[in-house]
């Protein structure tokens, strides 16, 4: 999927699959975007008569939010955010990363991370969704952000409704937004250490207890040793 | 706009004129006023940090975070059908509706399609948690002007819609009921009449509200010409819903960009604009858009097609990789969710936009210079639920 995303490859496959009126408008989006911003467009990915996904460049996140919001005439601002592609450590079974530890099994090797749509080359990726009431037409951009220094620039001088948003993600993601005047948290006490929504911060909840989803029937109440360990919990 | 530049060109040369009697240099470092967290203005746990001169704001800075329950987090350690039960406590109000984007986007990246009957009755109770929101936010408007009997009646007008959508789901305020593939239940018997009955009931409620509340001249004094945002701010700031339409921008996700799923292009029916953008207009957007839900709810119920309830879903539910993005026109604004799957049983990550997040980010820029009574008005008519902030 993703591989296959990358540049102009994406856009001759999905002309062929179906002749939808919407693609070429789709496609129109991804070349003008391209001539505005050149080489810093990095990858694109249309699902026909539906949406776009185009990926730039850290370094033309504002000129590409510019490029968006002036040439295309997408002033509608829907949300600002970012995706951890690390794999999950909370796996859908009860073999996942997360339920090895708690068992005291040996952990098993994590699968490769595999980024989405339009690409991706690092760990963090900002996105953000913008629209044209007049055309009615949404644009998702992303940008990659290296591990090392995760900072991107502002949107609040385009869009003033990203300065929440960026607040957000600021937190939750440890991602910093160069030129916001007031990054603050938004939602967590002053003094939170960690940042939330990546992928390795252990969702505590999740970790004391095993996955509930694949057996949900629960042990009845006085049966066998789960009452007599109880029992000498409380005695000690 | 001329009555908040006449204000303040009041209240300036009020003051040069105190300044000339005093005849010395009068300074005061103004005042910080805590509006809320526990504020009946603020539906939940929200704090406004109001920096006041005398009697008008300097600046207004909410403060969030209270109820803030981890949702996108918790999303995923949660297999798909599983989320639906969290994410009805976003906007506890119109629980139906959070439920169906994330459902649609679950259905559009396993390309299924619910079967033309559960979309009807998807649709219906969309609506239904439409008026059932609405229907409070203008009792709670009455009773933050001091019109209190407005309350009494949305809370007792408002029952009808709950009974309604308690009959078809099972829950008053949490239906859960939105499946991926079409609906839990089909309607029970003799629902389709009882409902007309209570669009009947809901209507001659807006008649009231429009009555004593919205026609009252202390209620027009008090919210137009207040609180004004321009389009170009409405957009900026992404709010939406009723607070987009009245600055104007005629825009209604439901007629232009509806996901497929839900049936608005089979009923007729008006998207209300005002061009004030003031207190007023967001008020009265609402009342005629539960109106209009009305309708639609009397249409919808007279086309119900016959057939399965539910399409072809396997037992366990995997969504292939990919990610989509899903918004639609809930009973607050434009609520949507970007769900990223890789495959899993669980989603990788979702991204929920919420409408009162933006509605309520324009609260500095909306509340600069307004007096301090006004800024209960203005939060009161952008109408936010705490859960839809926090999520």
């Amino acid at each position: 999927m993703s591989s296959a995303d990358a540049g102009t490859q994406a856009e001759t496959t999905e002309a062929e699959a179906e002749p939808i009126p919407t693609d070429e408008r789709r496609e129109a989006l991804v070349e003008s975007l391209r001539a505005e911003l050149g080489d810093d467009l990095v990858g694109s990915h249309i699902r026909p008569g539906d949406d776009v996904w185009v990926r730039v460049s850290r370094d033309a996140w504002r000129a590409a939010g510019d490029a968006v919001k002036h040439k295309l005439g997408c002033t509608y601002f829907d949300f600002l955010s970012a995706i951890d592609w690390l794999p999950s450590p909370f796996g859908r079974d009860m073999d996942s990363q997360e339920d090895l530890v708690v068992h005291g099994a040996e952990p098993k090797e994590p699968a490769p991370m595999v980024a989405g749509y339009a690409g991706g080359d690092t760990r963090l990726q900002v996105f953000a969704r913008v629209s044209s009431l007049e055309h009615r037409v949404g644009v998702t951009l992303k940008a990659d952000l290296p591990d090392a220094e995760p900072s991107i620039d502002s949107w609040i001088p385009l869009y003033a409704g990203a300065n929440w948003h960026e607040r957000e993600t600021w937190e939750m993601f440890g991602i910093t937004f160069v030129g916001h005047p007031h990054l603050i948290h938004l939602y967590l006490p002053g003094d939170f250490e960690g940042y939330p929504l990546r992928k390795d911060f252990p969702l505590l909840a999740r970790r004391v207890k095993p996955w509930p989803g694949i057996v949900d029937v629960e042990a009845m109440p006085g049966g066998g040793d789960d009452e007599s360990d109880e029992g000498e919990g409380a005695s000690e | 706009m001329t009555a908040i530049s006449d204000r303040q060109h009041l209240s300036e040369l009020a003051a040069r004129a105190a300044d000339n009697r005093l005849n010395v240099d009068f300074e005061s470092e103004g005042m910080t006023l805590n509006i809320g967290p526990q504020h009946p203005a603020t539906h939940g746990t929200l704090r406004i940090v109001a920096k006041l001169d005398g009697e008008q704001v300097v600046s207004a800075e909410p403060v969030a975070g209270y109820m803030h329950r981890g949702y996108e987090k918790l999303t995923e350690v949660r297999t798909y059908p599983q989320v639906t039960t969290l994410v009805n406590r976003i906007d506890w109000l119109g629980s139906f509706a959070n439920e169906v984007p994330f459902i649609l986007a679950a259905e559009k990246l396993m390309e299924i399609e619910a079967p033309p009957r559960a979309q009807h009755i998807r649709t219906i109770l969309f609506e239904l948690s439409r008026i059932a929101n609405i229907s409070l936010f203008l009792g709670d408007l009455g009773i933050q002007l001091g019109g209190l009997s407005v309350g009494f009646y949305a809370f007792r007008d408002r029952e009808f819609v709950l009974n309604q959508i308690e009959a078809a789901t099972g829950g008053r305020f949490h239906p859960n009921f939105d499946r991926i593939g079409g609906l839990k239940d089909d309607l029970p018997k003799g629902w389709i009449a009882e409902t007309h009955t209570a669009m009947d009931k809901l209507r001659a409620f807006c008649d009231e509200v429009e009555d004593i509340l919205i026609g009252n001249e202390i209620f027009q004094k008090r919210t137009r010409g207040v609180g004004i945002i321009p389009p170009e701010i409405a957009k900026s700031y992404g709010l939406s819903g009723p607070n987009l339409r009245g600055s104007g921008i005629d825009w209604d996700l439901r007629r232009d960009m509806c996901p497929p799923g839900l049936v608005y292009d089979k009923v007729d029916w008006k998207v209300w604009t005002h061009p004030d953008g003031d207190s007023f207009a967001r008020s009265w957007i609402r009342l005629q858009e539960t109106r209009e839900a009305t309708k639609i709810v009397d249409q919808l119920l007279d086309s119900i097609p016959s057939g399965p309830i539910m399409a072809k879903v396997p037992r366990i539910i995997k969504v292939p990789e990919g990610e989509a993005w899903v918004a639609t026109e809930n009973p607050l604004g434009e609520m949507g969710y970007y769900v990223v799957s890789k495959g899993d049983l669980v989603p990788f990550r979702v991204k929920i936009r919420s409408a009162s997040f933006n509605n309520v980010s324009v609260v500095p820029w909306v509340c600069r210079g307004v007096y301090v009574p006004d800024v209960i008005t203005i939060l009161a008519s952008l109408y936010f639920i705490l859960g839809d902030i926090d999520r």
